[in-house]
């Protein structure tokens, strides 16, 4: 197994803010999913999120989140975590499935190229949108000031 | 290799969990647990139940040595803060348990902080062997225990003068649980 942390950082990040639809429709492309082992969940439950003003404040309980969790284990051993914002079990369940796939030096370049990739621009593109249109409506307070 | 937890979370630890509960409501008592649960060896069925019962984030749990190949699944599955033995409030023994006085007692204001003990031994049966007496038990009940330390009565009787503080022990082998609430007396025969 070789991944740094933060490599593993980034697909956890993009298999959570997935959506199913998205996830299926790479899976259907890809290979079948091997069997696997549940070993906890897919459960939901709540955390609390905190917050830290502007990053240097202390911290806060901000809000409640619901949050489903789900562990499961491959054949080989490998064992896959995925924690989601909102209820949808069996995203959890496949996020984590893909963890655990990932994790093997084996079976990660096949999957990265064909869920992780795939996914990270559809969500870059999604970013990408939403600054266009939020920028497009950007108030400047100070043209006054500026353009005199 | 990780196994799972219960199949079915909720129904399975609840039904545990009154198991329990009537173990400790009628001292001795032998009951036998209907879980479908892949123990990670060396734990019982039912230790591995129990634990999953009672132990969670908000608990400290103690594993002595014997229990440390099945300490990944125990922190996994449990998430205890793992804690020393003086301190822990669940204490979990496989093999020969530790002195029952090395285990957190409680105080004379808050005797529910006394350890919980949770014992694997090699069988329970109701028999000869053990003549327990006190509340939960009309007259008398017996139980006979394999594979507790030998001095154990004499620890158990110990404790005694020190009641309300002292530790509570839930025997498991296989299947089967029983449990030993500190206000039980017990003497041989």
């Amino acid at each position: 197994m070789s991944f740094s942390v933060s490599e593993r950082q980034r697909w956890m990040a993009v298999l959570a803010r997935a959506s199913l639809d998205e996830l299926r429709t790479c899976l259907d492309a890809a290979s079948p999913l091997p069997p696997h082992r549940r070993l906890r969940g897919p459960e939901t439950g709540l955390i609390m999120l905190r917050g830290q003003a502007a990053a240097v404040g202390d911290r806060f309980n901000l809000a409640e989140i619901t949050v489903t969790r789900c562990a499961v284990s491959l054949e080989g051993g490998t064992v896959g975590h995925a924690y989601l914002s909102g209820r949808d079990a069996a995203r959890a369940e496949l996020a984590a499935i893909l963890d655990a796939l990932l994790q093997d030096d084996a079976t990660k370049p096949a999957w990265m190229a064909a869920v992780i990739e795939p996914l990270a621009a559809i969500q870059a593109e999604n970013e990408a949108r939403q600054r266009r249109k939020a920028a497009a409506t950007k108030v400047q307070f100070m043209t006054m000031a500026t353009t005199r | 290799m990780m196994r799972p937890g219960f199949h079915d979370p909720v129904p399975e630890a609840q039904g545990c969990f009154r198991a329990m509960l009537d173990a400790m409501s009628r001292p001795g008592r032998v009951h036998t647990l209907d879980v479908a649960l892949d123990a990670p060896p060396p734990l019982a069925p039912a230790t591995a139940a129990v634990l999953l019962t009672l132990a969670d984030a908000e608990t400290s749990l103690h594993l002595m040595p014997d229990g440390a190949a099945a300490g990944d699944w125990v922190r996994f599955h449990c998430g205890s803060a793992p804690a020393s033995l003086p301190e822990a409030s669940f204490v979990l023994s496989l093999g020969i348990h530790p002195p029952l006085s090395a285990l957190r007692q409680g105080s004379e204001e808050a005797p529910e902080q006394g350890a919980t003990l949770i014992c694997q031994v090699r069988s329970l049966t109701e028999g000869e062997g053990w003549r327990l007496a006190g509340p939960g038990i009309r007259d008398f009940h017996h139980l006979r225990v394999e594979g507790l330390a030998a001095d154990f009565l004499q620890q158990w009787a110990a404790q005694r003068p020190a009641f309300p503080r002292g530790v509570d022990i839930i025997l498991c082998a296989g299947r089967q649980l029983a449990a030993l609430p500190r206000t039980v007396t017990i003497e041989e025969g």
